[in-house]
């Protein structure tokens, strides 16, 4: 199967390990990689933080690149829930990852293992705007080797929310802190996630701290046979 | 005001206050989830409330104009105020024509938004709140922390404390929560007896009956709506329902979203005057105040569609950090974010639309399926359009980073500046983040760069 890699700006500029390892995954599971360069941003952050013409305009370059192809895969709950809500002709054929593998390839087993203790930080998009429900569970589930802890209070806001956690710095932390210690209570080493922004604000606090837990996302953790 | 962000800066270092409404806030969580999922026609209840309410609004002269005509039949009087400076005066009015230098209340947010108890202190008339939680805060002039629980960041010791020096001025009262609550019994009892006027708000307003109706948990409300000779509702105009079936859908709905009771313990309902029987006199207020402003805004709109359940503000995870009084009005927590910068002013509230990450628990949890987030966002553009001063740099800022968006030459240089924590991109992210958290460290090349590689 042909699929085009939405990589989302945030993921090309700061995370490109999750970028290589979305490619990774993908054509081990049999699939063709590719990757519109004209690529950049979805508009979310304009859009969401009030100034909807440039989010608009945004958006509507998305649905230009992304045009014409009829698979459309991403590591970003929150961008594709953005794009979803603003680009009607994007259903059906863009996918978050996770619904990517679960309900299009019809895998849960993806050759994966990784023998660590982790946690799933389920996120707010993923949860209410995409409803991905228990895929990200199922995959990581049959990961070998690897121990899925539960966390505490897992549905509830990590406090990224895009600029909020600029915006509102204090708000912001104080809905991180609570965060921190139901991971730090999991004693997992790795905090995962279908999304990097949660990751960054949440590995972010962690690396402050120096709680020796690291952040990744759930593709690099599917695509690593460790 | 002084904004969300510095209003919630101070609430957040009151740690009493995070424990008791971190607590409370939970517990109801989980019992609201028990007590919806008891009923296997929930979500349709929710498109029939939204749907009765979407009606209600598109009708709402016709609906209005048939309530007034049934509470008239009905014996009762209707008064319009554009605005609470009026609803203030005609509630002074009515006490003064009745002699009454006191007037006891029924919990009502209404007359707290209108703010009835000053306006009416200034004409020499005392009002009595009877409902606990107000009788507290009056009693210790505090301010509203939840529009249900108004009390919530109290707790039993300042409690006692605060009535053994007002209502119970020289006993001891003791540690039982039933002790304590029996001063304030004794107090509000003989107030029910002796004063002639109450003052309530509504629930809800039937058009086609004129039945006004208040729910609630203490009796207080069925005192005051059945004791006194005259009785003043102040009602805001988009309370109301245009038929009396209606009302099934909504008293299933409320309690449960609200007290996560399946039913709640007093449902007063009364439509104008019974001859011997109750208030031999009924005023209904319908309150603009600013409302019908907020019925222009296509978008907007839906706030008014609120029955005042609360379950937003409990699902909120920045309301259950940040308390009530960070958002600086009688409407705090997903709901208070979206109404008051509409019913005050973007002016006064120019905050309140960024007082959310956008989580979408409200809306999950929203017995009228309010689509707050899609509100929030909404409003967040109505204050950059129309608040031109205010964000003048991040306006700016965010334009230059919309023209690197919008060019794949441009977005790929300011790649290469971001990973220097330099350039556009940076800029706007860097501030604020750093203070409390690390950047992640800069990749040594970018994902399209690695891609290009690897393609060659």
């Amino acid at each position: 199967m042909r699929c085009a890699l939405f990589i989302t700006c945030f993921n090309d500029t700061l995370f490109p390990a999750t970028g290589r390892a979305v490619v990774t995954l993908l054509e081990r599971l049999g699939c063709e990689v590719v990757f519109p360069e004209e690529q950049t941003c979805c508009g979310q952050m304009h859009g969401n933080t009030g100034y909807a013409d440039h989010g608009e305009a945004l958006v509507r370059r998305w649905e230009r690149v992304f045009a014409e192809y009829e698979v459309v895969v991403s590591p970003s709950a929150s961008c594709v829930g953005y794009v979803r809500e603003h680009v009607p002709s994007s259903a059906g054929r863009l996918f978050e990852l996770t619904e990517f593998l679960v309900d299009r390839l019809g895998v849960t087993d993806v050759g994966a293992s990784f023998p660590h203790r982790v946690t799933l930080h389920p996120t707010c998009h993923s949860l209410r705007m995409l409803h991905v429900g228990d895929r990200p569970v199922r995959l990581l589930s049959a990961v070998r080797g690897l121990d899925l802890v539960e966390l505490g209070d897992s549905e509830e806001c990590c406090g990224f929310g895009g600029t909020f956690a600029v915006k509102n710095a204090d708000t912001s932390m104080a809905m991180l802190g609570d965060k921190l210690r139901c991971v730090l209570d999991t004693r997992a080493e790795v905090c995962t996630s279908a999304d990097n922004s949660c990751l960054m604000h949440i590995g972010g606090a962690l690396r402050r701290q120096r709680a020796g837990v690291r952040t990744m996302h759930l593709a690099e953790i599917l695509a690593a046979q460790e | 005001m002084k904004g969300f962000p510095a209003a919630a800066h101070e609430t957040l270092q009151n740690a009493q206050l995070r424990r008791n409404l971190g607590k409370a806030t939970t517990t109801i969580r989980a019992k609201r989830l028990r007590a919806v999922g008891e009923l296997p026609d929930w979500e349709a209840l929710r498109d029939a409330g939204a749907a009765i309410k979407a009606r209600a609004m598109a009708t709402l002269p016709e609906q209005l104009e048939r309530l007034e005509e049934s509470v008239t039949r009905a014996g009762g009087t209707v008064h319009w105020a554009r605005d609470g400076a009026e609803a203030n005066a005609i509630v002074a009015q009515v006490a003064r024509a009745h002699g009454s230098r006191e007037v006891i209340k029924v919990k009502s947010l209404a007359t707290d938004e209108i703010g009835l108890n000053d306006a009416l202190a200034e004409q020499g008339i005392s009002a009595i709140e009877t409902d606990l939680a107000e009788l507290i805060l009056q009693l210790s002039n505090d301010k509203t922390t939840h529009i249900l629980v108004p009390a919530i960041h109290r707790n039993r010791m300042e409690i006692r404390a605060l009535f053994e020096q007002t209502i119970a001025k020289g006993e001891q009262l003791g540690d039982e929560a039933s002790a304590i609550a029996e001063a304030a019994r004794k107090h509000l009892r003989a107030k029910f007896l002796s004063v002639p006027v109450a003052v309530s708000g509504a629930n809800f307003g039937v058009a086609e009956t004129g039945t006004v109706a208040v729910v609630e948990s203490e009796g207080n409300g069925r005192m005051c709506t059945t004791l006194p000779d005259v009785l003043v509702t102040v009602m805001g105009i988009e309370k109301i329902l245009p038929e009396w079936r209606d009302l099934e859908v909504f008293l299933q709905l409320l309690p449960r979203s609200s007290t996560a009771e399946r039913m709640n313990p007093y449902t007063s309902l009364w439509t104008g005057v019974r001859p011997g029987d109750g208030p031999q006199e009924f005023h209904l207020i319908l309150l603009d105040g600013g409302r019908t402003n907020v019925l222009a805004d296509e978008v907007g709109r839906q706030a008014l569609h609120c029955i005042r359940c609360s379950a937003c503000l409990n699902s909120c995870p920045v309301y259950s950090r940040v308390g009530g009084q960070a958002y600086e009005s009688v409407y705090p927590g997903p709901i208070g974010a979206v109404l008051s910068p509409q019913l005050f002013g973007l002016d006064v509230h120019p905050t309140l639309p960024w007082a959310s990450s956008l989580c979408g628990a409200c809306y999950d949890v929203c017995p009228v399926k309010i689509e707050i987030p899609s509100l929030l966002v909404h409003l967040r553009g109505r204050v950059v359009r129309e608040q031109k001063r205010r964000f003048s740099g991040e306006r700016a800022a965010m334009a230059t980073v919309a023209s690197v968006f919008a060019s794949r030459a441009r977005f790929e240089r300011a790649q290469k500046l971001a990973r220097l924590g330099r350039g556009p991109i940076a800029k706007a992210m860097l501030p604020g983040w750093t203070a409390m958290r690390e950047l992640p460290d800069p990749p040594k090349e970018t994902f399209r760069e690695w891609w290009r590689e690897r393609s060659g």
